[in-house]
């Protein structure tokens, strides 16, 4: 099933903002291998200027995770979802995400195309805090395999 | 602070110190609770080989995650990052043994934005002597 171009161009704001968690922090950079003071330390991260301990560069992901996944599974989309692989992911940090932050997700549609019988979605992804102020920038493309 | 290994005048076409790392089923499975990625293609190799893999393979996120590292090793602050992007070229296969998958990572300076006080860290992650990701490109501010 083809996607629907006519969402290009929309956004989709997600209603549940995300509480960054110094435990969850703490797991992510065990997951990682990074061991990092800044990660693990509150200590360490307010000497260095910070509010709080810092999350990874790429913790990010979890931050968009389901603001992003409420908008690739709306049936409306035609994204056939059994058949996605994650084709390029960026992310802009305007300041660093550290624990303590309530951060909003508003998810942007920016392209729909098909390239080689594959539908391809490029979504960007407008993180906030609590004063509007941008936080991080995130661009996600996914890619429905075609049926071979 | 952690002190990184970059020097004072960072120059284009420096080249960062190299690093290996390793995945094994174990990391994969770590990665996925701390990610909430569930996804059973990075644990079952019955549902990996069942969609077309030759095996489980590693979350693209965690390799992301992985490589990074090489810049924030170099950086010394993780918060000195300030854009990272890759493109998942190729799957990193993890076999079902104690050693895991090998990646081989290094990097090179590609530019330098002297008003911004800014770098680009051109970086090139490779696994069975395959790069796994394209334009795998960091921004870093300078010190």
């Amino acid at each position: 099933m083809a996607m629907d171009a006519a969402f290009v161009g929309r956004s989709f704001p997600f209603a549940d903002p995300y509480p960054v968690g110094a435990a969850k922090i703490r797991e992510f950079a065990e997951a990682i291998g990074d061991l990092h003071p800044l990660y693990l330390d509150r200590v360490a991260a307010q000497s260095a200027g910070h509010p709080d301990v810092v999350a990874p560069p790429t913790f990010a992901i979890l931050v968009i995770a389901r603001a992003q996944e409420a908008v690739l599974f709306l049936p409306e989309l035609g994204l056939d979802f059994s058949r996605v692989v994650h084709g390029d992911q960026r992310f802009v940090h305007h300041r660093p995400i550290v624990a303590g932050d309530l951060l909003t997700s508003v998810v942007h549609i920016d392209a729909i195309r098909v390239a080689a019988g594959n539908d391809i979605v490029s979504l960007r992804i407008e993180v906030t805090d609590p004063t509007g102020a941008a936080v991080c920038t995130a661009h996600s493309t996914l890619v429905a395999r075609g049926a071979a | 602070m952690t002190t990184g290994t970059a020097p004072a005048a960072v120059a284009v076409g420096d080249e960062l110190p190299p690093l290996t790392v390793t995945v094994t089923r174990g990391q994969l499975v770590r990665y996925a609770g701390a990610s909430l990625d569930f996804n059973p293609i990075h644990w079952n190799q019955r549902v990996a080989t069942a969609v077309g893999l030759p095996d489980v393979i590693a979350h693209g996120m965690l390799t992301m995650a992985l490589t990074g590292r090489i810049v924030t090793d170099w950086t010394g602050d993780p918060t000195a990052v300030l854009d990272y992007g890759v493109r998942f070229t190729r799957p990193v296969i993890v076999p079902d043994d104690d050693a895991g998958a090998t990646l081989e990572i290094t990097a090179v300076v590609g530019e330098i934005d002297a008003d911004a006080g800014t770098a680009r860290v051109d970086i090139t992650a490779k696994y069975d002597g395959r790069t796994v990701l394209g334009k795998a490109r960091a921004v870093v501010r300078l010190p």
